[in-house]
Parts: C-alpha cells; structure tokens; sequence
C-alpha cells in the first residue's frame, strides 16, 4: 500500500482506495501531534527537501514539521537564497539535490506543471505543494480531513467554493478530490473568475452567491488576490466583498452548522468577515493542525 | 551526370497526372516524363534509380520555416536548418524575418542569400518583415528588401497590433505584387496565455488564449484585403472560426490566401495533459480543440486552405527544458512534415495523395509567385522533385534530426510515408534520409 505513483501532483491521480488510507493515516498522525513528546523514528534516516519558489507560512512550515516529527531530516532551500538567484535552472537545481541523495523534493511554484517536469528528472518522489493555477494537492487533504472529521463521510454533501476560482488551485484539488468521494461540489464567483470546462469536471456553476450557499454543508472560502483588481477581473474589492464575501447572514443560507473552511492566509472584511472567520462555524485553525497530518501521512506513505 | 527514375509512380498536381512512369533527368532539367524509358538516352554516364513503388512529385516547398541565423545560431543555423529541410523532402523554404537584427534591411536578406548558397541544398527564399523593427509602427522598405531577393513580408512572431499599419503594409505591398503573410494575434486578448483556453487549460491551470485572439484578427485583415485589394495570406489556421471567416472571404471574393501546419492538423489541446507539460506542445497559435482540427482538415482537404507549412521553430534544449510558462513557443517541423501529414491524412483516407502534395507544391508556389518556376514537372523545368516511400513506417527520433531543435511533440510516435529522396536543381541532395555531405 502506498502512493501508486512515483510523484504526487494532482487530485485527480488519487482514487477513492487511496484517498481513504491517506485521511485513514492522517488520523493516526493526529495522535503524534497531539502527544506531549512529538516524536515517532519511523522516518529516521530519509531526507526531505522543501523547496519554494514562491512565498508561503503554513504549507512549508507543515511540511517541515511533519517530517521531523517522525525524524526524517529536513531542508528547507529558500530559492530567494540559493544558486536559484544565480539562475540555476529548475532542471539543474533537481539534479544537484539528486546528487545529494534525497529521498523527497516537497516543491511549491508559480508555474503549474513545475512540479511534473522535476519529477521527470528526478528518480526522488516529488511532492506538489502548489503549482500556479494548477493544483495543490495536500490542501485538498487537509480540507478532506476536516470535512470527515465533522461530518463523517463525505457521499451527497453539498459544498460550495466561493471565489476566484480561474486562479486558484485549491479549488481545482478540493474539486477533484470531493467528487471522487461523492460530494456534489458547487462553484461560485463572478464570471470573469470562473474559467471554462468546470461542467465537465463535474461542478455546478453559478455566479450567485446564495445559489450556491443554500444548503450548503460546507462552504470553502478562496482568497482573493489584491493584484487581481488591477488587472481588471473584477471592478473594485469594494462592489467584490459586497457580493461574493461571507458574513453572518449570507451564512444563514446555508445549512446550521455550515462548516467554513478557507486555505489562508485570510483577507478579514474582504472574502470573509472577521466574525465568520472566528465563529463556531469556522474551521480554519483546525485546517492547519490538520494539514501537518496529512503531510505526515503523506510522507510516512510515500517514504517508508 | 544525368539519372533516370524507372518505375515510380508519378504525380503532378499542376496538371493532375497520375500514373506510373519514368522520369529523365539531365543537366539539372526534367528531360523526358514517359513508359518504359531506356537507360542511356543521351548521356553514357546516366544512372538509373529505381524508384517502384515510390511517388515522384514536384519539389516540396515549405513557405513558413525559422532559420534563427543571424542571432540565434544557438536553436538553428541557416545550415543546419537547409540540411533538415532537405532530410524532410523540402527542395524550396522560406525563411522567416525574426532574426536579431530582424530581416528589415537589405544587408539581413543579403546574408542569408549567401549562407544558403553556401549551404548548396535546398532553395531559401527570403522574407522580410512588415514593419521596420517588427515593431509593427512603420512599414519597412518592401521595395529595397524586394529588389535583393525578399519574395514575401511578414512580423510573424508576433501580429501587427495596428490597423492603419497593416492597410498600409496591404497597400504598399502591392507595388511588387508580393504577399502579405499575416501573423493572426490579438496581443491583449492572448494575453499572457500558454495554451488553448478550454477545459484542458482549466484542468492543467495553464492560462488559456482563446481562439477569438486569432479570429479577430483573421476577421480585421480579411476586411483590410477587402479594403485594399492587397494580398494578404493568413500564416498557421489553427482554429474552426478562422477557418469560417475563410470560407466567407472566398465566397465574397476576398483574395486571401492561408496555410495550416501539421501539428495543427494532427494534435489537440490534449496533448499538453498526455504529454506532462512538455514544453513541445507549446506552439503559437497554440494547438486547438478536437472541433477546430477537424475543421482545419477539412478546409485543406477542400483546398480553402491551399498550403501546409511546418512553421519550424527550433530552440535549444537549454530553452525548451524550462518550466511550461517559461520556455518559448514553437517546434522542430521540418523533418516530420511530410510523414505527420502522410500518416494523418492520405493513409486515415481523409484526403487523396496529389490533394496532398498539391499544398506542399502548387500551393505555397502560387502564394510566393513561383508558379512560373517552381512546383510541377513540366519538361525543360529545373529538376526539383521530391520521392516519397507510401509504404515506410518509421518512428521518429529526435536524436536523428538534422535540426538542431530536436523539440518535437512527435517524439516516439510512427508514422507511414517518408520522403526517400530530394532533388534540387538535378542534384541528389538527400537519399534514405541522408543530406549530401553528411559523413556520418
């Protein structure tokens, strides 16, 4: 048992057997986390590598973590810092981490497919940790963990992601991963955000906000990038919260105990009001316990 | 030092001849076309080439190739370039302005009249640019380039973003009678695009450039040859709705011309997904949607779209092995035209072997205006001719290419019907796929 392929880069390559052993591992994982002295040996003597070429707090952090906590030794190369300023190649910097004889290369970059070229160059398995608009595996996990967490299982719920949907690549993951396990999965934002084909990835589409939020099981939240505005997808972020951010009412369309989730970090007041993010409904804290879970999950699959 | 073809079977799209027979060839012209020709005829020293069971055709041109020399000799040299050419059964090439410095001055059309002259394969023809700088402001000295050898004019590479720019370029063009050859792209809307927008870019988080980022402008200089009566061909079709606004120039008697590229008529967007994001399927225009390639065929079956060209565009390993969003656009074409569209159209039954060759050979000859020289077997002409075996099957290697691009999105794949042999100018400049010269 294991991660069937050599590299992880899409939800889509995850089926239904092996999405379940993954949350399945994840839970055993909380355990560790939650013990006083938080370390296993399983994983002594395997290296992994995190390598980022684009800024990021939880994912990284997670990864590390997750990985010495079952005492694999872990680098993190900062590409602001490294020979990648010097422009090594992405194909080279591989290379040189393969001559090193990792085990792991966990990769975060701007530019989907990033993540498939390295693992065609290396023999190490690759671990995608967010690839520009294209996929971000492990956050997908995450979301899964929390969803089954509190609600069990995950056949005939309704959950709705709000947002730009063209630019993120959670909701692409959270899209694929939730349908794999019969989740009915709608997709929500304003038309420039949305892009085209999600019908036939199996989403509902719609560009009004209380469609989606009626009776929504689980609402995931995207953040909203400032940058996007000024390059025109939207007219301003003023007339944007006003009809595509959550707040307490917009909330009560949904079902009671709605679960929020958002990937982070949040903008408080623009997709999401600061008191929806710190309500009971709110998981967004639990989301990053659970990412170093899944990651631990992941890792323990892919390396032992 | 003359030969004779014995047995092949010929075909000539000019003047529709189809049948098997024996071609003599002497003192670089096409002697004699008849049954059951003797060996000798005028010349003791003649050799006799048995070519049953191959097709002899008029010399394959190919009006849309990158040489990169000057300035990126890293990708492609006007040499290298002339010997892939001749690998793929091409006797004439045209060769695209986008060099550094770009073609828009006599001393650039100059130098790579004489780099291929002394490459001694095939014929280059050389393109100068539209606008001075492909900077698409003014228009460049057509008349000047003209006089040195520029037999066409284009900023491929990139479009011209204006219209006065390009009615002018329309308009002042026909002064020399040389055709336009338009570069069809909406920069704004294209964007910072990689791929074809659909559900495959949406799948792959690629950015996608719509097919209306060709079709705009498919549509605009449609209108400007309308406007000005110039002569305007449409480069790389790539799309179902060009292929319309096509249709709707012929039949409003709109002069327009157009060529479409085999990786266009044999790969779909699909294939950014199948192959990983190999940077060999980034091509611009990018490849479409299984309804435009299906609507790109038929319009060359039809000969609404009377050319095919590789748009070969070779870059270095260096260049290519990069991240997707990174890496430039375009393909190594040259060696694996005839054999992409051979496998993908004439053996699948879509369209018959002189429809065919007729847009490697009447076609682009028409559009160049070397109709009068170029691109059929009449007696007395220069002995260009390309053979082709209907029946080899072989797998391409890009390790093999002549090119030095070896970016092909074909890589591993078989095709049916490789060019055997090229003749220019009653020379054997590649046999069995190998160029004259070659020591290897």
């Amino acid at each position: 048992m294991g991660i069937k392929e050599k590299d992880l880069l899409s939800m889509e390559q995850l089926d239904k057997e092996q999405l379940e052993l993954i949350l399945h591992t994840a839970k055993e994982m909380k355990s560790i986390i939650k013990r006083d002295i938080k370390k296993v040996p399983t994983l002594r003597g395997k290296s992994v590598v995190t390598l980022f070429y684009e800024p990021s707090t939880r994912t990284r952090t997670s990864f590390e973590l997750a990985g010495k906590y079952m005492s694999a030794d872990v680098v993190n190369i900062n590409t602001t810092t490294s020979s990648v300023v010097k422009g090594e190649s992405l194909k080279d910097t591989g290379a040189t981490l393969e001559a090193m004889g990792i085990d792991i290369v966990v990769i975060r970059h701007s530019m989907a497919g990033a993540p498939a070229m390295l693992g065609k160059y290396l023999q190490a398995r690759v671990i995608n940790a967010g690839d520009g608009f294209h996929q971000h595996p492990t956050q997908a996990l995450l979301d899964m963990l929390t969803i089954q967490e509190h609600l069990g299982g995950f056949a005939g719920l309704k959950v709705a992601i709000i947002g730009d949907v063209l630019h993120s690549r959670v909701a692409r993951s959270d899209l694929q991963g939730l349908i794999t396990m019969g989740a009915d999965v709608c997709l929500c934002g304003p038309a420039t955000l949305i892009p085209p084909g999600l019908a036939d990835m199996g989403a509902k589409v719609t560009y009004n906000l209380e469609e989606a939020l009626t009776d929504a099981d689980v609402v995931v939240m995207l953040r909203i990038q400032l940058e996007r505005q000024k390059s025109g997808f939207f007219p301003s972020l003023r007339e944007y919260s006003q009809f595509y951010g959550l707040n307490k009412q917009r909330l009560s369309w949904a079902k009671k105990d709605c679960l929020v989730l958002h990937p982070g970090p949040i903008n408080r007041g623009i997709e999401i009001s600061g008191e929806v993010a710190d309500s009971l409904n709110s998981c967004i804290n639990e989301q990053v316990t659970n990412g170093v879970a899944v990651r631990m999950a992941l890792l323990y699959l892919m390396l032992s | 030092m003359g030969f004779l073809l014995k047995g092949g079977l010929v075909i000539d799209p000019q003047t529709g001849l189809e049948k098997e027979a024996d071609v003599r060839v002497a003192a670089g012209k096409i002697r004699e076309i008849g049954q059951h020709l003797e060996k000798g005829g005028a010349e003791e020293s003649e050799e006799l080439i048995d070519v049953q069971g191959k097709i002899v055709a008029p010399g394959f041109i190919d009006m849309h190739v990158h040489l990169r020399e000057p300035g990126g000799e890293a990708h492609e040299t006007i040499f290298s370039g002339c010997q892939a050419a001749a690998a793929g059964g091409f006797t004439v090439i045209a060769a695209m302005p986008n060099t550094k410095p770009c073609a828009d001055n006599e001393a650039v059309i100059e130098l790579v009249k004489a780099r291929a002259q002394q490459a001694d394969l095939v014929q280059v023809i050389p393109i100068g640019t539209i606008s001075k700088g492909r900077k698409g402001e003014e228009i460049s000295e057509m008349v000047s380039l003209y006089r040195v050898g520029a037999r066409a004019f284009s900023d491929d590479g990139s479009g011209v973003a204006s219209s006065e720019v390009m009615r002018r370029a329309l308009e002042y063009s026909k002064v020399i009678g040389a055709p336009i050859l338009a570069h069809c792209e909406d920069a704004a809307l294209a964007g910072e695009g990689l791929m074809h927008e659909g559900y495959w870019s949406t799948v792959l988080g690629l950015r996608g450039i719509p097919a209306q980022a060709e079709e705009i402008m498919v549509a605009r200089d449609i209108l400007l040859a309308e406007l000005t009566g110039g002569n305007l061909h449409l480069a790389h079709l790539s799309t179902a709705g060009s292929v319309a606004l096509l249709r709707f120039a012929r039949e409003q008697r709109i002069p327009v011309t157009a060529e479409a590229t085999p990786h266009h008529l044999l790969l779909t967007d699909e294939e950014v997904q199948l192959q990983g994001y190999s940077t060999s399927t980034k091509v611009n225009p990018p490849l479409r949607s299984k309804n435009d390639v299906e609507a790109v065929r038929t319009a060359v079956k039809e000969g609404l779209i009377g050319c095919i060209a590789t748009d070969h565009a070779p870059w270095s390993e260096e260049d290519k092995e990069q991240e997707y969003a990174k890496a430039p656009y375009g393909i190594a074409g040259l060696e694996t035209a005839i054999p992409i569209v051979w496998d993908t159209l004439v053996v699948q039954g879509k369209m018959s072997r002189l429809e065919l060759i007729a847009r490697f050979t009447t076609g682009p000859a028409k559009v160049l205006g070397l109709e009068q020289e170029k691109g059929c077997l009449a007696i007395g002409r220069t002995a260009d001719l390309t053979i082709i075996d209907p029946q080899r099957r072989r797998t391409v290697a890009a390790s093999e290419f002549y090119s030095q691009g070896k970016n092909t999105p074909v890589e591993g794949r078989t095709f049916q019907g490789w060019p055997v042999m090229t003749i220019v100018g009653g020379k054997i400049i590649m046999r069995d796929g190998k160029v004259k010269g070659d020591k290897n």
